[in-house]
């Protein structure tokens, strides 16, 4: 079995974000960027899956520029087996994201297709539902287990983290599972495997080949910062707390 | 409304449950409840300013780092700021020795960074390591430093042991599952180290050794399960020392209480006292009277070792400071926006890069085999060991009364880094070798 893994290279977690000057988005120049939180998680699921012997492939995918091979090597140095890298320029938005992925799991037939619920620079938490509905594969998100059975072949039983609790879903493969916080605890790529990884193939591609055209369905208009934390209010009663949580944050 | 409500609930506990997984779930020792003590909340505060300062600076040098060790530093770093941040701390305060750390480390290639890989080592160079060693000093120098000590050991019968000895030793100190100490120094030889009185003697119709003498301010001592002990074989002076391994249980070893120190207090550092000690000729590291040049060319290492983990530690208390300086407000503006402030800063960042330079000069120049390794070496050791105390001093002063506080993080690395001019030879030997080394070529 192969399974695919998305990843996303993104403003490092702790970093201080800061907005540019002209508003069009976020300083990324100078900055540190790391593999997204939530990759590492699926990346580090499907490694678990091939070391119980449920597969016998990783592979890791990624978009974007040249630095992407920085991301694409992490991910080689914690254990997967081979990447794609599908080279552009051009600003990706969540479809277009979907629609390479779905043109890349056309090739490469994977049975699963694993990727983190979200990227935490833009939060859009939409590309692995969109690509399960390009290929019409179920989906089972926001997974915190994973389980497969060596008797129930051709399905994955996903536990998934809801508003209400936990859900259980069985998906027939080939599936879409995008993963959450507390799914598992990514390993460190180890020196060693570092050096291993330069042998592992990074394979080029580009939309074109991929047969995807880029369309910028979305533009950013203007990136601004959050109002600063004004200063609190002392209420004199209960009655005056309800009265302004009602009419003037407007959450009651 | 409720459902972009809902959404900001999810993302806040998201973000919150993201920093506290990032604090090394493997290794909380002590904090085991979801209300961490007092002083672990205070370095909190400090691991993730620092983080979102540390990810800053790191460009500085970015440009003369390979690709390859600039993904040994991010895994170092990361590292580091999970595993070793979070917890050291409460390390120093209890005097508690985090094994299990370093063998998480050594699982990720810490232990023999200069070992061969058919032992578990990753074969890396001298430059590799300095970057490796200043990452995972960031975090804690004291941890690092001992790490340094026990790769430092495990280079020796590396580079000097037989095959049977690298067979029989180099797995167990790869995997760190076997720990190793480095014992030249005695009460009554330090600095004038080739005076050594531990002697080695062969009885009649026996090639086994016995060892008699002691061992001071031992790294290790009395946890370490393999000592390296320079012991006297010949004539006086330094061409009649021999070096030879000792293990733990090995009769008539013994040792000291554990010393009381200033910093560096989650190692064990103890006298080692060798009554007796009868080991095999196998125990031999190298030649009869090769001792003194192994424990010398084994320092050149360990100076750039030391050197590197005053660099990972003075980079910290930088970072630290420049934080503290940028938000805390003295008449009317924050002390950051004050020109002595200012200056203080850009000082202390030259003294960390000049540091970084020389380390770094030093680390090709004995991966190359330069004749001017040792020198370089030395230079290294003295300048950074010299110039790091004294920026972490200055990152202490700059917190103001904050800074003498344990809260705060800095005075740990004061403490820590204030032994680095001292150990692995003063810096005024260091000043001997220097000089030696420039008469010589004049000659």
């Amino acid at each position: 079995m192969k399974i695919m893994v998305a990843v996303k290279r993104v403003i490092d977690y702790a970093v201080k974000i800061r907005v540019k000057p002209d508003k069009s988005g976020v300083e990324t120049a100078n900055v540190k960027m790391s593999m997204n939180p939530f990759c590492e998680i699926a990346l580090e699921e499907a490694l678990r899956l091939r070391e119980a012997g449920h597969a016998s492939e990783v592979l890791v995918v990624s978009m974007g520029g040249a630095q992407c091979s920085d991301t694409l090597r992490t991910a080689l140095a914690m254990g997967a087996d081979r990447a794609i890298h599908v080279s552009t320029s051009h600003s990706l938005f969540p479809l277009t994201v979907a629609k390479l992925l779905q043109a890349l799991a056309t090739s490469e037939k994977p049975n699963i297709l694993l990727l983190g619920k979200q990227a935490i620079d833009d939060d859009a938490n939409q590309a692995g539902q969109m690509v399960a509905g390009l290929l019409q594969w179920p989906q089972g998100t926001f997974a915190s287990k994973v389980q497969m059975d060596k008797e129930a072949v051709g399905s994955v039983t996903v536990e998934r983290e809801v508003d209400g609790g936990l859900e259980t879903v069985k998906l027939q493969l080939p599936a879409v599972i995008t993963t959450d916080l507390r799914l598992n605890q990514p390993r460190y790529a180890t020196l060693p495997n570092i050096m291993k990884a330069k042998k592992k193939t990074i394979t080029q591609i580009t939309p074109e080949q991929l047969g995807v055209q880029i369309t910028s369905d979305l533009e950013i208009l203007e990136v601004f910062e959050p109002p600063k934390r004004k200063a609190g209010v002392i209420v004199a009663s209960v009655d005056e707390l309800l009265d302004k949580l009602k009419n003037e944050a407007h959450v009651i | 409304m409720s459902t972009a409500r809902a959404l900001r609930i999810f993302r806040r506990s998201d973000a919150g449950l993201l920093k506290r997984l990032h604090q090394g779930a493997a290794h909380r020792l002590f904090s085991s409840s979801e209300s961490p003590s007092a002083s672990a909340s205070a370095s909190t505060h400090t691991t993730i300013n620092a983080a979102a300062a540390n990810s800053k600076s790191r460009t500085w040098d970015e440009h003369r780092l390979s690709s390859d060790q600039l993904q040994f530093r991010d895994l170092a770093s990361e590292f580091a700021q999970r595993e070793l941040m979070p917890f050291a701390a409460e390390w120093d305060e209890r005097k508690y020795f985090p094994v299990e750390v370093l063998r998480s480390a050594a699982k990720l290639g810490f232990g023999g960074v200069f070992c061969g890989h058919d032992v578990g080592g990753s074969q890396l160079t001298r430059a590799d390591g300095v970057v490796i060693f200043e990452a995972l000093a960031y975090g804690d120098v004291s941890a690092t430093a001992f790490l340094t000590i026990h790769n430092m050991c495990a280079a020796i019968i590396e580079n000097y042991g037989t095959e049977e000895q690298r067979q029989l030793l180099l797995p167990g100190l790869t995997s760190m599952e076997v720990l190793a100490s480095y014992c030249l120094t005695e009460p009554s030889s330090g600095s004038d180290a080739a005076s050594l009185q531990t002697t080695a003697h062969q009885e009649e119709g026996s090639t086994d050794y016995i060892l008699n003498g002691e061992k001071a301010f031992i790294s290790g001592g009395g946890v370490s399960d393999i000592y390296l002990v320079m012991a006297r074989t010949g004539d006086p002076g330094p061409k009649g020392i021999s070096c030879f391994f000792v293990e733990k249980d090995t009769q008539g070893l013994s040792f000291g209480r554990q010393e009381a120190k200033l910093g560096w207090r989650n190692q064990p550092t103890a006298s080692v006292i060798l009554e007796n000690v009868r080991i095999p000729e196998r125990n031999m590291i190298g030649r009869e009277g090769q001792g003194f040049s192994i424990a010398m060319a084994a320092l050149d290492g360990g100076r750039i070792n030391i050197a590197s983990c005053s660099i990972g530690g003075a980079q910290f208390c930088l970072d630290a400071a420049q934080e503290y300086v940028s938000s805390r407000k003295q008449f009317g503006k924050a002390i950051i926006d004050f020109q002595n402030t200012q200056f203080k800063l850009a000082d202390m960042l030259t003294s960390v890069q000049a540091s970084r330079s020389l380390v770094a000069n030093a680390a090709t120049a004995l991966d190359s085999k330069s004749p001017w390794a040792t020198a370089s070496a030395a230079m290294a050791k003295r300048f950074a060991t010299d110039a790091c105390y004294n920026v972490c001093n200055d990152a202490l002063q700059l917190h103001g009364g904050y800074g003498y506080l344990k809260d705060y993080t800095v005075e740990r690395y004061v403490r820590d880094l204030r032994v680095h001019t001292i150990l692995e030879g003063t810096n005024e030997i260091m000043r001997m070798v220097i000089s030696r080394h420039m008469t010589k070529s004049q000659s």
